[in-house]
């Protein structure tokens, strides 16, 4: 799935990185543990998460993510997005909360790996 | 004695979220440069954020240094306290001691440890209370 459509269906703000938005992901995966995402996610994964802090870029950067939902209406502090830029990393932030940006995104098509 | 062809040692500053990460980063973009493969450049990366996230949410502080020999990385974390009191405990998937701070930045689930294993073809943990804590990682490249 395209990143602009990942956009369009979660009516999502893009904050950072639009260099992405024609790339595809493939899978998405939806934590707010760092660790967990370290250890399960594979390259090119696109992550949805309720964490806005600077971690959570450095967590994409280790693993080759290059695009992060924020979900609930969360917009990182500008020294993340910042950071994201400077990385090429796409972040978007969606009203909707983590389960139905999920549920929209399965919906459409996208799997998870598990 | 293994002959490794580059070193270098990063200060990680205990408590310092705001640059936790950038050890790592700058490791991860030098075994990239040296165009080590792709897969083994992404495990050394985890295992090094795992490590230096270790430090700065647990330790007084210490260092992170990487060496890179034709045929391996070995990564080297060290530091100066305040070690852990039960290794097979604190290894365990779940297991924490971390503050609220570093559960709010997504991290002290407890998986650090155990990540940083399954990222290593040998992995080495020595700690003493109240004296510190050494591990060593390291990745085969051949």
């Amino acid at each position: 799935m395209q990143i602009r459509e990942v956009a369009r269906l979660l009516k999502a703000d893009i904050l950072a990185g639009s260099v992405n938005l024609d790339r595809e992901v493939k899978f998405a995966c939806g934590s707010d543990l760092m660790s967990d995402v370290l250890a399960f996610v594979e390259e090119g994964t696109l992550l949805l998460t309720g964490i806005t802090n600077l971690q959570v870029i450095r967590t994409a950067e280790m693993i080759d993510v290059f695009v992060i939902v924020f979900v609930r209406g969360k917009v990182p502090a500008n020294d993340v997005i910042d950071m994201a830029n400077d990385r090429n990393i796409t972040l978007m932030s969606t009203d909707y909360t983590l389960f139905e940006a999920c549920g929209i995104l399965y919906q459409a098509g996208l799997k998870g790996k598990s | 004695m293994k002959r490794y062809i580059m070193e270098h040692t990063y200060s990680i500053e205990a408590g310092n979220y705001a640059v936790a990460g950038e050890a790592s980063s700058s490791i991860k973009g030098l075994l990239k440069k040296l165009g080590i493969d792709g897969g083994i450049v992404r495990r050394m990366a985890i295992a090094a954020y795992e490590a230096e996230m270790n430090l700065v949410i647990h330790s007084v502080g210490g260092s992170l240094t990487i060496k890179i020999a034709p045929d391996e990385l070995l990564l080297i974390s060290e530091d100066g306290g305040p070690g852990i009191a039960d290794i097979d405990l604190a290894m365990e998937e779940g297991y924490s001691t971390a503050p609220e701070e570093a559960r709010e930045m997504g991290f002290g689930a407890g998986m650090g440890l155990s990540n940083m294993k399954r990222c290593a073809d040998e992995f080495n943990i020595h700690s003493d209370a109240g004296i510190g804590t050494k591990l060593q990682i390291k990745i085969y490249l051949k």
